[in-house]
């Protein structure tokens, strides 16, 4: 095991931010974390990269304890935290040769594992880390995470505010790093991005939902989903809301994702009573389940 | 101006020096619409939309917003519109009562409009035991819900949303959105940018800029036609990869 949390919990002052958190990362597993804003991520991330104690439970990464044996772990480790941690008023590659000096190497050492991010910044080598834009910002805090080769990668949020045309970029340059044997730890509030782990764990509120193979995970999901749309969206909403049979009702883009109580339900009932709401141009039909949709089913 | 468009823009354009950021769009936005503005990092979006909103003149085009020119009359489009963005909410420091006295205040709001209001305001949002509770103690959903709540407090044309739902979890996002559907419904123009690809798909329309320009505009189902694909994720990665 790569990475083993076990029973894991922190509070500050009043708030529960971890409770009672166990999962396991296999080595060369690209395991994601899926959760919104304070569900707890960022300080289960700081535990495990040694930066803060927890009030229970252990946890070891690759093989060392967080807390007895954490020098062995920061030398082993690359940490990206959600908000841009590096040198502002360095420059990009002033950057990147400090983080590599601190950890005993230097760039041309293990260029390698960065060199493909690493020459889409390269043009702007000698610009201040501060006047990059976003996309930019982020490849170089990914290099300056990858340059003493770590064993395990850990990613905070590393795609929250970044144009869809980035993020598919940076889930390949994840890809490839995975390929190369590294362990990651991503954590993102997109449930889209979980479809692209090897294994996830839903979280909220300091508590693990559940963890699995996102297909299994999708499996896992209790009931039919019926896509559902008609004139007036608002309307839509209203009526099957106030439907007695109803079971769940969310907005999905252009449809409402609704599921129903009774085990024998038929849509042609539904759209009877939707129509005695005065509604008019109504589909209902089945559609398939969505990592959202369990993570809302079991968050509810 | 026909009477059913809150928003009508034409040629619209901001250069920076030699640097155009946005390049000769022409869309118009029905009342009561769900518009969604979408377009990768640096292509020019804020720039539009501070433009839209009265806060940064044009180079040249023209615009014409709640009824107003953005040229001659960028006071009175603030006074018509409503704003809010993930950036920028609430005062952390003042109470949900506090905040909502504050901005119906900024918004010119009498004190007795501004009692009634809050009153409704906290009602409708389950929120009567945190009336006089700091906003930055409230949970991130709760407050964008109050900070949607608030922008719509003097009754906008149109209300702007500047990625209003970045990190909110999603049971929460759909409590947003029903929001936001609600207030359409009242014939509230919702203009929102958003990078949640799946958000885009709540909307009436969408516009997708790419380098300055609108580079497609149109409902999300027909989009998704036009490009033969299922997501409007997949619509945007093939605009704006080329």
């Amino acid at each position: 095991m790569s990475i083993t949390v076990s029973n894991i919990s922190k509070s500050y002052k009043t708030v529960k931010a971890l409770q009672h958190i166990s999962f396991n990362v296999k080595e060369g597993e690209l395991f994601g974390l899926i959760g919104p804003d304070g569900a707890g991520k960022t300080t289960l991330f700081r535990i495990l990269t040694t930066l803060l104690i927890a009030d229970e439970g252990t946890a070891t990464v690759t093989g060392f304890e967080v807390v007895s044996e954490y020098k062995q772990i920061r030398n082993s480790v690359g940490y990206m935290p959600g908000k841009f941690s590096l040198y502002q008023d360095l420059t990009v590659e002033e950057n990147l040769e400090f983080f590599a000096t601190i950890f005993g190497t230097t760039i041309e050492e293990n260029y390698d594992l960065i060199k493909d991010i690493y020459v889409q910044i390269a043009p702007f080598k000698d610009r201040r880390a501060g006047k990059l834009s976003g996309g930019m910002k982020q490849k170089l805090a990914l290099c300056c995470a990858l340059i003493h080769k770590p064993k395990v990668l850990f990613l905070d949020e590393p795609t929250t505010g970044v144009d869809p045309v980035s993020r598919k970029e940076f889930w390949e340059m994840l890809k490839r790093l995975q390929q190369k044997g590294i362990t990651i730890l991503v954590s993102t509030p997109y449930m889209d991005e979980a479809a692209l782990c090897d294994r996830i764990a839903l979280i909220q509120d300091g508590k693990i939902l559940e963890i699995d193979t996102p297909n299994a995970i999708i499996k896992h999901y209790p009931k039919q989903i019926y896509n559902v749309r008609a004139n007036n969206m608002y309307q839509l909403i209203t009526s099957l809301n106030a439907y007695e049979h109803s079971h769940s009702v969310y907005p999905f883009g252009e449809y409402v994702h609704y599921t129903d109580k009774r085990t024998d339900f038929s849509p042609e009932d539904l759209l009877r009573y939707l129509e005695s709401r005065k509604l008019s141009e109504i589909e209902i039909e089945k559609t398939q389940t969505t990592i959202e949709d369990t993570f809302m089913e079991l968050a509810k | 101006m026909s009477n059913d468009h809150v928003i009508k823009v034409e040629g619209l354009t901001k250069m920076f020096g030699d640097f155009t950021a946005v390049n000769a769009i022409t869309f118009e936005v029905e009342k009561g619409e769900i518009f969604g503005f979408l377009g990768a990092n640096g292509a020019g979006k804020t720039t539009a939309m501070k433009m839209l909103i009265g806060i940064s003149t044009p180079t040249s085009g023209k615009a014409n917003v709640a009824g107003f020119d953005v040229f001659t009359n960028a006071e009175d489009i603030k006074k018509n519109i409503g704003y809010m963005s993930q950036k920028f909410a609430l005062y952390d420091d003042l109470t949900v009562k506090e905040n909502i006295t504050f901005f119906g205040g900024i918004y010119g709001l009498s004190r007795k409009e501004i009692k009634e209001k809050s009153a409704v305001l906290i009602e409708e949002l389950e929120l009567e035991k945190a009336a006089n509770k700091l906003v930055g103690s409230l949970p991130l959903g709760w407050k964008q819900k109050l900070s949607f709540s608030v922008s719509l407090l003097h009754d906008p044309k149109i209300v702007f949303l500047d990625e209003p739902t970045g990190g909110v979890d999603p049971i929460t996002r759909r409590q947003f959105w029903e929001m936001i559907y609600k207030a359409a419904n009242q014939g509230t123009t919702v203009f929102v940018t958003t990078h949640y690809m799946d958000e885009a798909e709540y909307c009436d329309r969408v516009s997708i800029m790419v380098n300055g320009t609108i580079e497609a505009l149109d409902t999300p189902k027909k989009l998704k036609e036009r490009f033969k694909t299922d997501t409007m994720n997949d619509v945007f990665l093939k605009l704006a990869r080329g």
